[in-house]
C-alpha cells in the first residue's frame, strides 16, 4: 500500500524534501513507515527521540496503524509563538 | 438579484482561529471579540513580535513553517484547555507563517471576559501551550547563517506540561 510522508522545518532540510510517497508492507504502523525512512535516510535518526508524528493531521502515537492513503508526518520539537 | 431584499448584513470575515501569510491585525480580532462582548468587562491581548536578537546572534529576519491542519486543530485545542480552565473566557488566536522581518507580528491572542483576570490568565495560557503542542518552526536567519529552533516535543497528551502552562498563567 501507498502512504505520503510529511516531513517539517529541519526533517524536511535533511530529506531534501517535505512529501513523500512511499510503497510500505502490510500491515503498517507509524514506526514501520518511520523505519523504511531512516533505512532510506539514516540522518533522519537523531529525532527519533524528539520528535512528534501525526497520521492524517492528527497527533498519533509511533504505534499507530497506518492505512493506505495515509498522510504520515514526522516533526521535529517544535518552535512558534 | 431581488431589488426588493434587504441588504446583507456584513458577517464576520475574521476567524477565530487561523494560521496565515497574511499580516496579522491585532485590532480587527480584537474588533471581532468586542463586537459581542456586552457581558464582558476585559479585553487582554498577547501579540508576538520577530526580535532582532537571540541567543547572542544579530537576527536579519525568521521564516515560519507550519504543519496548517494540524496546527489549527493544536489551536482550537488550546482554545477548548483555556475555556475549561476560564469558562467565562472567549479566545482567539491567529499565528503567521512565511517571511517574518525584525518587528513583525508573528502571533496574537486575544481574550474577553467579565473580569480581567481570567483575560490575562487565557492569554498567557495560551502563548505558553502554543509553544509547547503547536507544529509551527522557526527558521532563523542571523548575520553569518541560518538555523532551525527547536524547543518541545509536542505531546498534547502530556498533562505535566499542561500543568506548567496552567502554573505560568497564574503566577
Amino acid at each position: 500500500m501507498r502512504v505520503t510522508v510529511r516531513l517539517f522545518a529541519r526533517l524536511r532540510d535533511l530529506a531534501g524534501a517535505g512529501e513523500l510517497v512511499r510503497e510500505v508492507s502490510e500491515p503498517a504502523t507509524v514506526r514501520s513507515v518511520w523505519q523504511g525512512l531512516v533505512g532510506e535516510m539514516p540522518a533522519l535518526q537523531d529525532y527519533e527521540k524528539t520528535m512528534s508524528v501525526a497520521v492524517n493531521a492528527d497527533y498519533a502515537k509511533m504505534s499507530a496503524a497506518v492505512s493506505d492513503g495515509d498522510e504520515v508526518a514526522f516533526m521535529p520539537p517544535v518552535s512558534g509563538g | 438579484m431581488n431589488p426588493g431584499a434587504p441588504p446583507q448584513r456584513e458577517t464576520s470575515v475574521v476567524p477565530l482561529v487561523a494560521v496565515t501569510a497574511a499580516p496579522l491585525d491585532q485590532l480587527a480580532l480584537s474588533r471581532e471579540l468586542e463586537r459581542s462582548a456586552s457581558a464582558d468587562g476585559a479585553i487582554a491581548s498577547f501579540v508576538g513580535l520577530v526580535r532582532d536578537h537571540n541567543q547572542g546572534r544579530r537576527v536579519s529576519y525568521l521564516e515560519y513553517e507550519a504543519y496548517e491542519p494540524l496546527a489549527v486543530r493544536a489551536l482550537n485545542l488550546i482554545i477548548d484547555e483555556a475555556r475549561e480552565l476560564w469558562p467565562t473566557a472567549r479566545l482567539a488566536v491567529h499565528h503567521r507563517t512565511g517571511r517574518l522581518d525584525i518587528g513583525d507580528a508573528s502571533i496574537i491572542i486575544v481574550a474577553a471576559s467579565p473580569h480581567r483576570a481570567e483575560a490575562f490568565a487565557a492569554c498567557r495560557y495560551m502563548i505558553e501551550r502554543v509553544k509547547q503542542i503547536v507544529p509551527i518552526w522557526k527558521h532563523e536567519h542571523f548575520e553569518g547563517g541560518d538555523v532551525w529552533l527547536e524547543g518541545a516535543t509536542a505531546d498534547p497528551d502530556d498533562t505535566a506540561a499542561r500543568e506548567t502552562a496552567r502554573r505560568i498563567a497564574c503566577a
